[in-house]
């Protein structure tokens, strides 16, 4: 990383380079995140996977029953959403800590600043994997058989992934300075969770709530390009290019930010 | 080639949460520390460096002094490349080491050989380096058996070898250094006294901070005596250390 690098954006763009050829810092690191569930405890990380399987079954009866779902249909679905959910949520919310959790290493050990984020989602990435083992169990015992769609799950994955990069880069910035913005975020994640369709289905909403709940709702296109493909369905054009344009203002703005206040960071902590 | 090059920097640390004027004027009076001060919008802000100015190349070793708070801490931090100056320009250029915190990214929980690795990535050691030293520095450690246990179960002594060893693995271009490291037993203690005095003696630039004059007297051949956030001498280690020991 060369300091003569001028810009805004040059500085950012320097910053993300060293973090890839770098790369087995975030590597390195995540994994011993997860490696720490697992010791002193045979179960390790699958003690999260199995409140969620707790959780999955739960919510699943419950709310078959309350929509009259067939669970035959339901059961998955909200398996699906609950995991990916899950990833989707923690990792924004553990991104608002990204640079705040990370104080120590930061001033001490010069390291470009976004391995910190690229951390916390290769931590929750690897948890996801914990946690996706459910779903199979979920079709086994329902006697479904996945299709051919189930490929289509991987480049739904890097678009989701490149897009919680650049939320959690910019939240991790803007709470490294403001550190109520993690309360903030928590609160908003919990009111998101029940205004995108992961509970229920979004065939179930009356006709003129769906454009607002669905189609203005960047959530929704994110989780659709992954839970689709799982459930056997093509995610819709609409989710993909929503995606797309999404990723590409995020990482704009994320950009400039990060480029403006990545000297700063080191201070506010 | 390796070089340091500070053109008045100055740094200045925002306090997010020291509103009022009362509490600034009370920091005021004490004698320690960098300058206070409040900017137009209220904001309070610590002056940690104001106009600090030099140059380094190869072959300097550089010893820092001065009281707490006088700015040795942040110099560092800039020398290092954590701290971007708030004004003014520091170019660092060669790869930059500090042996400030031996211990960062240790987990107790985990084993020797895990906290080699651990450290290791830590110190910006990459795997495909850290395979051909690693034999080497658990031989170092001395630990033997124990490399197998986890880290939680050593004795303090042996924790401080283990990081010792792992961390002193590599030769940066730039050296900066808080203290001597000294550590373990009388045994220990010669082999990493050999093994820190071999880095200290191939490190392009050494900088180092530090209250004991022996010490800075046999490393350095260049003082900076650091008071309020300014250098207050430069010069060479016969010029400034009797000025400031007395």
């Amino acid at each position: 990383m060369s300091q003569t690098e001028t810009g805004l954006l040059g500085d950012a763009f320097a910053d993300i380079r060293g973090t890839l050829e770098k790369h087995y810092l975030a590597t390195t690191f995540s994994w011993q995140d997860v490696a720490q569930r697992y010791r002193r405890s045979r179960v390790g990380a699958f003690w999260l996977t199995i409140n969620m399987g707790v959780l999955i079954s739960a919510l699943g009866l419950l709310f078959g029953t309350l929509f009259r779902a067939p669970l035959q249909e339901f059961l998955p679905y909200i398996c699906v959403s609950l995991i990916f959910w899950g990833f989707i949520s923690t990792s924004i919310n553990e991104g608002c800590s990204a640079f705040v959790g990370a104080i120590g290493i930061i001033l001490q050990v010069r390291m470009p600043l976004f391995t910190h984020v690229l951390r916390t989602l290769y931590r929750n990435a690897i948890i996801l994997g914990h946690n996706i083992l459910i779903y199979p169990l979920v079709l086994l015992a329902l006697g479904r058989m996945p299709t051919w769609h189930i490929i289509l799950v991987l480049p739904g994955f890097v678009i989701l992934s490149l897009n919680l990069l650049w939320i959690m880069l910019i939240l991790g910035i803007l709470c490294a300075r403001y550190r109520d913005m993690t309360q903030v975020m928590q609160n908003l994640l919990q009111v998101l969770m029940y205004l995108t369709p992961i509970m229920w289905m979004p065939q179930t909403l009356p006709e003129g709530l769906s454009r607002l709940l669905l189609d203005f709702n960047p959530f929704y296109h994110l989780i659709s390009v992954v839970r689709d493909p799982l459930l056997g369905q093509l995610p819709s054009a609409t989710s993909w290019i929503a995606c797309i344009v999404f990723a590409v203002i995020g990482w704009t703005a994320a950009l400039f930010i990060f480029g403006r206040y990545r000297q700063r960071v080191p201070y506010w902590l | 080639m390796t070089s340091i090059e500070l053109t008045d920097v100055s740094v200045e640390f925002p306090v997010f949460n020291a509103a009022s004027r009362s509490l600034k004027n009370k920091m005021l009076s004490v004698a320690t520390g960098g300058a206070i001060d409040r900017r137009g919008d209220g904001l309070v802000i610590v002056r940690g460096l104001e106009d600090v100015s030099f140059s380094l190349k190869e072959g300097d070793r550089v010893g820092i002094i001065g009281h707490n708070g006088s700015g040795k801490t942040t110099l560092l931090r800039v020398l290092s490349g954590i701290y971007q100056p708030t004004s003014g320009s520091a170019v660092i250029r060669g790869e930059c080491v500090s042996l400030i915190n031996i211990s960062l990214g240790i987990d107790p929980e985990a084993t020797g050989r895990e906290n080699i690795r651990l450290r290791a990535a830590m110190m910006g050691i990459r795997p495909e380096k850290l395979r051909e030293q690693f034999d080497e520095i658990a031989e170092f450690t001395g630990l033997g058996d124990f490399l197998d246990m986890p880290f939680r179960t050593y004795s303090s002594g042996m924790q401080l070898r283990l990081a010792f060893s792992t961390s002193t693995a590599i030769r940066p271009e730039i050296l900066v250094m808080d203290e001597w490291l000294s550590t373990g037993d009388e045994n220990f203690r010669h082999k990493a006294d050999k093994r820190l005095r071999e880095i200290v003696d191939t490190t392009k630039i050494l900088v180092l901070a530090s209250h004991s004059r022996e010490l800075l007297r046999n490393n350095c051949n260049r003082i900076l005596w650091m008071e309020r956030g300014r250098v207050l001498m430069d010069g060479s280690a016969d010029e400034v250390l009797p000025a400031y020991f007395g």
